[in-house]
């Protein structure tokens, strides 16, 4: 096959590439400038798209033989995920922009372009596993490493997408035995720093971040009861579920610890609570998509669920749930109206959890599993 | 990838001629700094001198001491703006200037653009002279801004040859407007020299940038051509070995290979064969692709060895890539040190669109291209033209949209229809492959 590995300088994908030439696949490079104005050096673990990264990616190419290209794809980026990333803060909203990376930019502007070009997949360094089904048709797996395991952000990849993926370390027993492998390689990215961050805020610090984005305004913070507990700086820089950093000096009544339980943008106000009122057993998704085809035996209605699992962070735990359908809402969401490329909330997916989850904002992506497979994803609009 | 190698990219950098390399490695073999007093140091004096005089002649300098050797175009052009702006306010470096303003195409090179836009940031009054839609400097603006106010006016800097798209601009009507005022132009020769007569004095102008090795000479060897009566304050201090405005130990055999590679590429000055491949290459890609477009100017006013054209609809490095692998080095035109390419500023300054500037493909040739090889990239472009505009431009609508409506259990129809959707189909150029499935 002619595979394109997209490389971005870093070790997982410095070895997937390698894997897929020793798998015999006519392969070529290509680094993904996503930053219009790249740093010159990267700062710890942080950042990413530089011009040391675009550097190590080339070198790897370079020990591979293969051929190495640098692609533009800032102004995709910073419609599709930079600016998504402001409205959804905008909104009192937590997204999560490296799904929306793979949903819009690597697994669909890529590989896009890689089809057309003539290749058949795109390779990335995810780790996670395309496993064929009875009839042939691709399934979306955890990685074997479960420490390591990606598939979460990959919820987004419908069958025709998975039908041109390759995750060539998805079934690596684990990240050191990558780190292994490059050394063995003679990868001089063999020892460098996974990445944990967002790669478009090096600092890591997206409060400040985002304060530079959008206009804050101080507001209050007030409890469940309506009680004025103090000011915060800008209701959008804080996250459901968030218990540091709120500056209320008064205690609680029961002297335990509050958390960030409601954020009104509207109102420009912050809730806080208890720890009990972070929990819900009720979401409903928007933008429903199946990493193959839906499940057959779902339904529409909670008599008609199915049993599955959800996931609803990329290193939470998986907890049983029943999930079923509701109708194609065709409305734009209102925070997204001025954004290049608004979409209509989509099929809606609902939820029903036995234990109730904690920290749930609107915004996250839950993904659904059975097992080990994928089978879908939305984004959370609602929970009770 | 190809089996066989066409390089058509010489403007970036050109193959050295074997009379060049032997010269140079002859030089390399060879001990003694210029600078030094004994008998090897008066050797390598005398061999650099006999370099320096070579390109004087080469140049047209009305003496050798007007050729400053540097260690290329980027340093020639920083000593020449950031030197002569300070020189021609009393050696200030830092505002208040007396003469602040500079005025600079917009379709120079980086090491002019960004050069002049560090000297902004430290309080000089920048002033972009615009082109017409062949790239062509506007001389009646440029006369227009001179005449403006001439006595707070720093120095012009307007290239000989663009490197994009290979427009040859009016220097000399430009030094013969400024030379009333009193105001030096500068001009950077760099893509000029060695494929068009360059004569330093005929033009007028007050400092010349050239680099070797875009006419067959090694990397890491060029020179400011300085009139002897500007003395522009030094941008790297040191032993002042260059007429104390450029210090730094002389390169001999670089200076060498490089009068070298003057002298043959001077000699050898006919363009006739160039340009006749060149214009085969223009009129063939014209008959085969309809919707493709020259950049630039036609004929005399045009490089001999450039070809630059706009491929509507079609990435530059989609298309970069595609004749890399089918055998053909080409480039983009502009790429930043991330080795990425960006819109063409060139274009722009043109009064194309972000779209069309980042559509675009030049093909630059050199004294060892073939009519084959040109056959061979007519013959190959039609393909990859065609594949290219299938990829699309990366600008239009994204597919994740209809990705979205697709995957969907129960499709809802004409979820991707938006502002932007619409665009996409206007343009013709859509990338999507799922869509409409409902």
């Amino acid at each position: 096959m002619r595979i394109l590995a997209a490389m971005s300088g870093g070790v997982d994908s410095a070895v997937a590439a390698a894997r897929a030439v020793d798998a015999g696949h006519e392969v070529v490079g290509v680094h993904l400038a996503l930053s219009r104005m790249p740093g010159t050096l990267r700062t710890g673990s942080r950042g990413c798209c530089t011009i040391e990264d675009s550097r190590d990616a080339h070198r790897v190419a370079g020990m591979l033989g293969i051929p190495f290209y640098v692609w533009d794809f800032s102004e995709r980026f910073k419609e599709d995920i930079v600016d998504d990333f402001i409205a959804e803060y905008s909104a009192g909203r937590t997204p999560n922009p490296c799904m929306r990376c793979n949903e819009r930019i690597k697994f669909a502007a890529l590989l896009d372009r890689a089809l057309a070009l003539g290749f058949d997949a795109v390779a990335t360094g995810h780790y996670a596993e395309i496993i064929p089904a009875a009839d042939g048709s691709p399934e979306l797996h955890r990685g074997l490493d479960l420490n390591k395991d990606q598939s979460y952000v990959l919820g987004v990849l419908t069958s025709e997408q998975l039908a041109h993926c390759y995750f060539p370390i998805g079934a690596s027993a684990s990240k050191a035995e990558v780190r292994a492998e490059a050394a063995e390689r003679g990868f001089p990215v063999a020892n460098k720093p996974d990445s944990y961050d967002i790669c478009f805020i090096p600092d890591g610090n997206t409060k400040a971040w985002l304060a530079d984005k959008i206009p804050m305004r101080p507001g209050l913070i007030k409890d469940e009861s309506g009680e004025v507990l103090g000011e915060h700086d800008g209701a959008m820089t804080y996250t459901i579920g968030q218990r540091k950093g709120l500056g209320i000096e008064k205690p609680a009544a029961d002297g335990k610890p509050r958390y960030v339980v409601g954020i009104d943008v509207a109102d420009n106000s912050v809730t806080v609570g208890p720890k009990q009122a972070l929990r819900v057993d009720r979401l409903e998704g928007i933008r429903t998509t199946w990493c193959g085809l839906p499940p057959s035996d779902i339904g529409d209605s909670e008599t008609t669920a199915i049993d599955c699992e959800i996931q609803i962070r990329a290193h939470a735990d998986p907890v049983p749930a029943r999930v079923w359908l509701g109708e194609v809402d065709e409305t734009v969401p209102a925070h997204e109206e001025n954004l290049p490329a608004p979409r209509p909330r989509g099929q809606i997916m609902h939820v029903a959890v036995e234990e109730p989850l904690s920290g749930v904002a609107a915004g996250q992506t839950m993904v659904i599993y059975r097992g080990t497979r994928v089978l879908g994803q939305a984004t959370i609009d609602q929970t009770a | 990838m190809g089996s066989v190698r066409v390089y058509l990219d010489h403007a970036a950098t050109s193959p050295m001629p074997a009379e060049v390399l032997t010269a140079f490695t002859e030089e390399l073999h060879r001990v003694g700094n210029p600078s030094s007093l004994h008998a090897d140091g008066q050797v390598a004096r005398m061999r650099i001198e006999a370099a320096r005089e070579t390109l004087a002649d080469c140049l047209g300098a009305t003496t050798p001491s007007e050729v400053i050797f540097t260690s290329g175009g980027t340093e020639a052009d920083n000593l020449a703006l950031k030197g002569i702006f300070w020189a021609r306010n009393a050696g200030r470096t830092a505002a208040p200037f007396e003469r602040p303003r500079l005025l600079v195409s917009a379709i120079e090179h980086h090491a002019i653009l960004e050069t002049a836009e560090w000297l902004e940031s430290c309080g000089a009054e920048l002033v972009f002279l615009p082109v017409d839609e062949t790239g062509r400097l506007d001389l009646a603006a440029a006369e227009a801004e001179i005449a403006a106010a001439p006595e707070r006016t720093a120095l012009v800097s307007v290239m000989l040859a663009n490197n994009e798209i290979g427009t040859l601009q009016p220097v000399a009507e430009l030094a013969r407007i400024a030379e009333p005022y009193g105001i030096p132009v500068h001009t950077d020769a760099v893509q000029a020299f060695g494929q068009v007569p360059v004569n330093f004095a005929e033009l007028g102008v007050a400092a010349m940038t050239v680099t070797a090795h875009k006419l067959g000479g090694p990397v890491g060897i060029g020179a400011l051509v300085l009139a002897r009566d500007l003395t522009p304050v030094p941008v790297a201090h040191g032993g002042g070995q260059e007429r104390k405005v450029r210090s730094g130990t002389l390169d001999v055999a670089g200076a060498t290979a490089f009068a070298a590679a003057a002298e043959r590429a001077c000699r050898t000055l006919d363009s006739t064969e160039t340009a006749r491949l060149r214009d085969r290459l223009i009129t063939g890609i014209e008959e085969r692709i309809p919707s493709a477009r020259l950049s630039g100017r036609r004929g005399d006013e045009r490089l001999p060895n450039n070809v630059h054209i706009v491929f509507p609809g079609c990435e530059g490095d989609a298309l970069l890539f595609l004749l890399d692998a089918a055998g053909f080095a080409t480039s983009t035109g502009s790429a930043c040190q991330a080795g990425v390419s960006r819109p063409s500023h060139v274009l722009m300054a043109c009064g194309a669109d972000e779209d069309t500037a980042r559509s675009v493909q030049r093909f630059t040739l050199g004294p060892e291209t073939t009519e084959t090889d040109i056959d061979a990239l007519l013959d190959a472009l039609p393909g990859i033209v065609e594949r290219a505009a299938k990829a699309g431009m990366v600008s239009a609508a994204p597919s994740w949209q209809a990705t979205t409506a697709s995957g969907a259990a129960t499709t809802a129809s004409g979820t991707a229809t938006t502002a932007s959707g619409a665009a996409t189909t206007a343009s013709g150029t859509s990338a999507t492959p799922a869509g409409g499935q409902s």
